[in-house]
């Protein structure tokens, strides 16, 4: 039998790289949302110039220099990183992680209790409110998994209530710290801020802090989990395929429960940096964050790899970071969000591309069967 | 008692949104498709009732502004139910990230017109919403009944209910004889998208009087838990957004009840999620959900 010679073309093989692909739909995004914004009549140059800034700090308009605005890009890049992560790893094991957000949620919760009523000793009481985070965000996680491997009930549905559950809970618990009103609680007494004295001076007094040395450590834990470990190794046959993992002696109930708790512990720790780290103040909140949904696109984007999650991750603290200045401009800050759903909604429609490649592959077959 | 049946009209009026949206919601994934995408169809429902109420209002149109705002309403989240329809059902699409990716695109969308029409992050305070009638209850009542009564008839006395079925259940075994499992389904998802967004004029209508980014609140998440609490069945579903509805309607009215008073709101808050949580957990073992929900349909491949 002779060896069909594969010629792909540049379009095909560009299509069946994932990263490819990803910069292919990021830049989509940003091409409808500049349509959009040139449609209702606002210039376009406008989005692009406060992004430009949020990304150098140079201000196009005035040639003015500000350091401070790289460091609060980074600063917001942080929980996007971590929340992407704690999608990512669910979605190894092919579970659906929408709960980042409760677990944010309850991370942050807990992180502003342990820094107002926690032992205020230099160096180890946000050690300890930061350790808080990670523990409830893995419970939290956790829990979703188990009632997923135990009673099989569906960790999509089971974690949206969870992410509510939490948003109240919160509320009722913020409410009785000390000093608390409708909105805001005391002051964090300072052993408890993450804020780091050479990020400030580097970046011009932003809100950048330590949270950004725990961001590094936890991308190389999650890249030193999934890829060096037989956990990790366990956890990624389970996403392949449930039942042969199970079949080679894989516990698979065990590895569920796990790959949940530890996505919890990303978006856990996100919670607590946000708190300790953007904030001098405990928040009652009043709505979601929704660092943990845009986790969801940031680990789409970065196709689940940790490298892919880092650069999504800083593509959405730099649009964050942007909102302002583009509401400045008479550009609505909206358009950022849409560009981020654009983004997810291609992502979704990016099965188009398999079945391209497929009628691709199938009509190059029937050529070269013809010619014979 | 008195007190109890004062509360009747305010719970209706929470409960019909929630339950016009789960029963979209159901005959979605009766047909095979998971919708999760029905919060930010509601939100654009919402939004697009809301400012075309405002603009007929002060144009003077009277009345029937309400019900053109509520159709405009209903078809904007049509519109936007096209693109999970095309996603999950041309593109064999994974149905969760389209859903999320349309909550995420309505979140900007919603803020982002009403920013260029009315240069604020909500659109501007219309000066009447719906009326209610003799009882003091809202027409939005009806309507959500009228859907559940439309929906059990199709689905569970019509031929065509019957095929819908089949597609949720077996999309093979339908396809077979000759069904048109993806034109189905389209209707399916279209319908969901349609009542998501005339829901979410219900809510504009008759709780506020502008749309803003907390208009909707969970609430579409209420109602897809309402699918799967009340198994997938018109009565059950039913039942679970009044139970819903109810548990909400308290944070409002927890205030004439002393005893009741104690408590944060928080806790009722919290009700229906926790409900849900645990009923899924308390029923699981058999399995209520339609066979084929949520997995794209290979035609041919078996």
């Amino acid at each position: 039998m002779k060896k069909l010679e594969k010629k792909d073309s540049f379009a095909s093989r560009l299509l069946g790289s994932d990263g490819a692909v990803s910069v292919l739909v990021v830049l989509l995004g940003f091409v409808v949302g500049t349509i959009l914004v040139a449609l209702v009549g606002r210039n376009p140059l406008n989005m692009y110039k406060a992004i430009f800034q949020s990304l150098t700090g140079y201000n196009i308009d005035n040639g003015k220099m500000n350091v401070r605005y790289i460091g609060e890009t980074l600063n917001y890049t942080v929980p996007f990183v971590l929340c992407g992560l704690s999608m990512a790893f669910a979605a190894r094991t092919g579970l659906f992680n929408i709960g980042g957000e409760g677990q944010y949620i309850v991370g942050l919760t807990v992180a502003q209790v342990i820094a107002l009523l926690g032992p205020q000793v230099v160096g180890i009481h946000w050690v300890l409110a930061i350790l808080g985070a990670i523990l409830i965000g893995a419970l939290w996680g956790g829990l979703v998994g188990l009632l997923k491997a135990k009673y099989e009930v569906s960790e999509v549905v089971s974690t949206i209530m969870l992410n509510y559950v939490a948003l109240y809970l919160s509320r009722i618990i913020c409410l009785q710290l000390p000093g608390a009103t409708t909105y805001k609680t005391a002051n964090y007494p300072t052993t408890a801020l993450l804020n780091n004295a050479l990020f400030q001076k580097l970046t011009n007094n932003s809100m950048l802090n330590n949270g950004f040395y725990l961001m590094f450590i936890s991308i190389i834990v999650y890249w030193f989990i999934m890829e060096k470990t037989n956990l990790g190794f366990g956890l990624r046959a389970t996403g392949f395929n449930k039942e042969a993992a199970r079949c080679s002696g894989i516990p698979v109930v065990k590895s569920i429960a796990i790959s949940m708790a530890i996505a919890g512990a990303f978006a856990g720790l996100a919670g607590g940096i946000v708190a300790l780290g953007s904030f001098r103040y405990g928040r009652v909140l009043s709505g979601m964050d929704n660092y943990g949904f845009n986790g969801i696109a940031v680990a789409l984007i970065g196709n689940n790899t940790a490298l892919g999650n880092l650069l999504a991750g800083f593509l959405f603290g730099m649009l964050k970071n942007a909102q302002a200045l583009m509401q400045s401009k008479q550009i609505p800050k909206e358009i950022t969000f849409i560009i981020q759903g654009l983004i997810v909604v291609f992502i979704a429609l990016r099965s188009a591309i398999a079945i391209y490649l497929d009628w691709l592959n199938k009509r190059q077959l029937q050529k070269e069967v013809i010619s014979k | 008692m008195s007190a109890l049946l004062k509360m009747i009209p305010s719970v209706l009026m929470i409960v019909s949104p929630i339950l016009i949206t789960a029963i979209g919601g159901m005959i979605c994934e009766k047909s095979g498709v998971v919708n999760i995408a029905l919060e930010g169809l509601m939100g654009l429902g919402a939004c697009a009732a809301a400012s075309a109420h405002f603009f007929m209002e002060s144009s003077g149109m009277g009345v029937s502004s309400i019900y053109l705002a509520l159709a405009i309403g209903a078809g904007i989240g049509l519109l936007f139910s096209l693109i999970h329809a095309v996603a999950a059902i041309n593109l064999n699409a994974d149905q969760t990230i389209s859903g999320t990716g349309i909550n995420l695109l309505a979140d900007g969308v919603t803020i982002f017109v009403a920013q260029i029409l009315f240069s604020a992050d909500r659109t501007r305070e219309f000066q009447m919403g719906m009326q209610t009638d003799a009882l003091g209850i809202y027409p939005t009542a009806y309507i959500a009944f009228i859907v559940v009564f439309l929906a059990w008839f199709v689905l569970y006395k019509l031929p065509f209910g019957m095929h819908l079925r089949a597609c949720g259940e077996h999309p093979h075994a339908a396809d077979s004889v000759g069904i048109n499992v993806r034109k189905i389904r389209y209707i399916a998802v279209l319908t969901s998208g349609l009542l998501a967004g005339l829901a979410g004029g219900c809510i504009v209508l008759t709780q506020t009087i502008q749309y803003t980014s907390n208009t909707i609140n969970g609430r579409g998440f209420i109602a897809l838990a309402a699918v799967s609490f009340g198994r997938w069945r018109p009565a059950g579903v039913t039942f679970a957004a009044f139970l819903f509805g109810t548990a909400q309607a308290f944070t409002i009215i927890a205030n004439n009840f002393p005893a009741l008073r104690v408590l944060p709101t928080e806790v009722f808050n919290i009700l229906p999620y926790l409900i849900t949580l645990i009923a899924l957990v308390a029923f699981s073992g058999k399995d209520y959900a339609p066979r084929a929900n949520g997995k794209p349909y290979f035609k041919g491949a078996s």
